[in-house]
């Protein structure tokens, strides 16, 4: 089964985002195994600084149209020029990620193609179904978390899906395909470029909470602004990112940009400790992957404790100090 | 004066599930759920009131949804909507998005002359975050997704801004688009107790008519387009989500224990360098 992967470029550092590669290694595991190829599709202004990264993460190809006026999101444009390499390129699964940009025009494009789109998937594997073959299993959470579905899409070609950032695995050891671009030609037209774009502020973003070993989040159980400075300076002892669930955001004790969860960052760090975080559907949807989770807490019933690893039932802001205590005699 | 459409949906409270909402079977009990709003498109209609308070409009909302739905197409008349319309039929069941966004478009093409259309961001029921874009193809608009303010409007444009994940972009947008509206964008106003008064017994169809039903044939749709017939997608297998118990290991609140807990994690996560 032949994939295509949309590629796309951060367009603040210029460089490809994580999903491209996270997607093409899935779609390489996908389409490999029956000889098949997979197929990246790009369309900006220029491409990414590092696109050549694509082809140790296992694409065959990666077809491209440059143009200036695509610097930015037309949204119209992008589907008639990724729509044009889909339908030329024939293939049976499309991917995107679940990122802002593939969330825009995705949809746009299975609308124009009939055919089914399955939003957030967290696996994707073939396998036989009824007569039709191998097909595209797509599994993903719905109802707020609460269920886990697998949709597919029997008659209808392609299936397509998207995927959020951080969901899919990158390999241990990197392929070597030999790099293949192909400029793919359209004729450019004007009217869609229906948007004015009047000015793009670049958002600071101070949080790298995906490339953290150790994430220290703190959740409504934190109780103030003031006291959230003990889930500050526990991750800065232990050399770890701050998270937060959205409790704790939605209180002010920490910015957005900070949340783990559904509506946040999907993180799997080595160590993931969880402060006056009761652990609903929500917040581990963003986090249970994590190799091992710490929750502090003083509830013992609290859901946290049913996928954490190591526990303490107490009142955090006893517990912290203490731990910083003893982290400083440590080092 | 512009006329704008706001998608809604009314969605079973999955914030806000308890035990008893899951089936023994391990399914979730769609009846034991409240039903609501679906909360981003509540600053859909908010926005659209905006627009109307600010520059004129006509404010049409409809839900496509089972005859329970009626109930916030009331919501949407107490916060001040001028018009609002059922899209209800037995054909429409189990719509995916491809199948919802064809009888959406089908409502939007005959109310007509139609300058703007608001939908919510998502709906939290799938978190799909498609409709709304499906739409925008499906009646040939322009859209901007992820609004997350409305910075100016005027009768030629709007210039709003976008959540663009690493940056915000400020768009100006010319009339007819599509806009997806985060919970960003503004607070959603109280219902009015005078309309609410003026509303409240309002049923679908009743002799007032404000609460028209439309159905599969008023809007001449292709069966085979519509409900599960018209969805590429099947759900295949539903599993609620079981807790996975695992080991846990316990630490007390001694000094001693939390010093050990402190050396187990230097020991196993922290590259001390
Ligand atoms: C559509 C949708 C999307 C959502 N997305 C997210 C998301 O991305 N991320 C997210 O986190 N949530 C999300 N939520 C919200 C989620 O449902 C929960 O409301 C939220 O995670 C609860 O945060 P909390 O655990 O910090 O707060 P609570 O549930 O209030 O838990 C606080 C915990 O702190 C403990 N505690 C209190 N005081 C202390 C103390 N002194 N010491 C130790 N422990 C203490 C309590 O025992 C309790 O367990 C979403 C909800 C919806 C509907
Ligand atoms: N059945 C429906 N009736 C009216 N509007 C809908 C319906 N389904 C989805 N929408 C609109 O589309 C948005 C996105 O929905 P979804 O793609 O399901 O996440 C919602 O916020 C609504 O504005």
């Amino acid at each position: 089964m032949k994939s295509v992967v949309f590629i796309e470029k951060n367009p603040v550092t210029k460089r490809l985002r994580n999903v491209s590669l996270e997607l093409t290694y899935k779609a390489y595991t996908l389409s490999h195994p029956q000889g098949s190829e997979v197929v990246g599709v790009f369309c900006g202004e220029a491409l990414p600084e590092d696109s050549d990264r694509l082809f140790q993460f296992g694409m065959d190809r990666l077809l491209y149209h440059t143009d200036q006026r695509l610097a930015q999101l037309h949204s119209l444009a992008y589907k008639q020029v990724l729509e044009a390499m889909i339908r030329a390129e024939k293939p049976e699964i499309v991917l995107f990620g679940a990122t802002h940009t593939g969330r825009d025009v995705a949809p746009l494009i299975a609308s124009s193609l009939k055919t089914g789109l399955t939003a957030d998937c967290t696996q994707l594997y073939t396998d036989e179904y009824k007569d039709r073959g191998k097909i595209l299993y797509q599994m993903r959470p719905a109802f707020g978390g609460n269920i886990l579905a697998t949709i597919v899409t029997p008659d209808h070609r392609p299936m397509m899906a998207t995927v959020r950032e951080g969901v899919m695995l990158l390999p241990e050891e990197h392929l070597q395909n030999p790099v293949r671009m192909e400029e793919f030609a359209i004729d450019f037209n004007d009217i869609w470029l229906k948007s004015e774009f009047m000015e793009i502020i670049p958002k600071v973003k101070k949080v790298d909470l995906a490339a953290a070993n150790i994430v220290v989040s703190g959740g409504a159980g934190v109780g103030n602004r003031e006291n959230f400075r003990l889930i500050r300076e526990l991750a800065r002892a232990l050399g770890g990112e701050v998270g937060a669930s959205r409790a704790a955001v939605d209180f002010g004790f920490i910015e957005k940009d900070h949340q783990v969860g559904q509506t946040g960052s999907v993180v799997r760090p080595k160590l993931y400790i969880a402060c006056g975080i009761s652990g609903q559907i929500q917040h581990r949807a963003g986090m249970e992957e994590s190799q091992k989770i710490l929750a502090i807490n003083k509830d013992p019933e609290a859901p946290i404790f049913n996928i954490a690893h190591m526990g303490i039932i107490g009142d955090l802001n006893e517990i912290i100090p203490v731990m910083l205590r003893y982290l400083k005699e440590e080092v | 004066m512009k006329r704008i459409v706001v998608l809604a949906k009314q969605v079973p409270d999955t914030a806000n599930i308890s035990g008893d909402a899951m089936k023994a079977d391990g399914t979730v009990n769609r009846a034991a759920l409240p039903a609501i709003f679906n909360p981003e498109d509540l600053n859909a209609l908010e926005m659209a009131l905006t627009v109307k308070d600010r520059i004129g409009a006509e404010v049409h909302v409809i839900t496509m949804g089972p005859p329970k739905a009626v109930e916030i197409l009331k919501h949407a008349l107490y916060m001040g909507a001028d018009y609002v319309g059922l899209i209800t039929d037995r054909r429409f069941a189990a719509a995916d998005t491809l199948a919802t966004s064809y009888v959406l478009a089908a409502a939007i093409k005959k109310i007509g002359a139609v300058d703007l259309v608001l939908a919510g961001r998502q709906a939290i029921d799938g978190d799909t975050a498609q409709v709304g874009p499906q739409v925008a193809d499906k009646i040939g608009f322009n859209q901007v997704t992820y609004v997350s303010a409305l910075r100016e409007v005027n009768d030629n444009y709007l210039i709003v801004e976008r959540d663009g994940e690493v940056q915000t972009e400020v768009i100006k947008a010319a009339y007819p688009v599509l806009l997806t509206v985060c919970a960003e964008a503004n607070t959603p106003r109280f219902p009015n107790c005078r309309r609410m008064l003026r509303f409240f017994r309002l049923d679908m169809n009743d002799n007032t008519g404000i609460i028209p039903v439309i159905n599969m044939d008023d809007l001449a749709l292709a069966e085979e387009r519509c409900g599960l017939k018209g969805s590429p997608t099947r759900v295949h297998k539903i599993k609620s989500i079981m807790l996975k118990g695992g080991e846990l290991k316990m630490y007390g609140t001694d000094v001693t224990d939390i010093r050990q807990l402190v050396r187990d994690i230097m020991k196993d996560y922290v590259e001390v360098g």
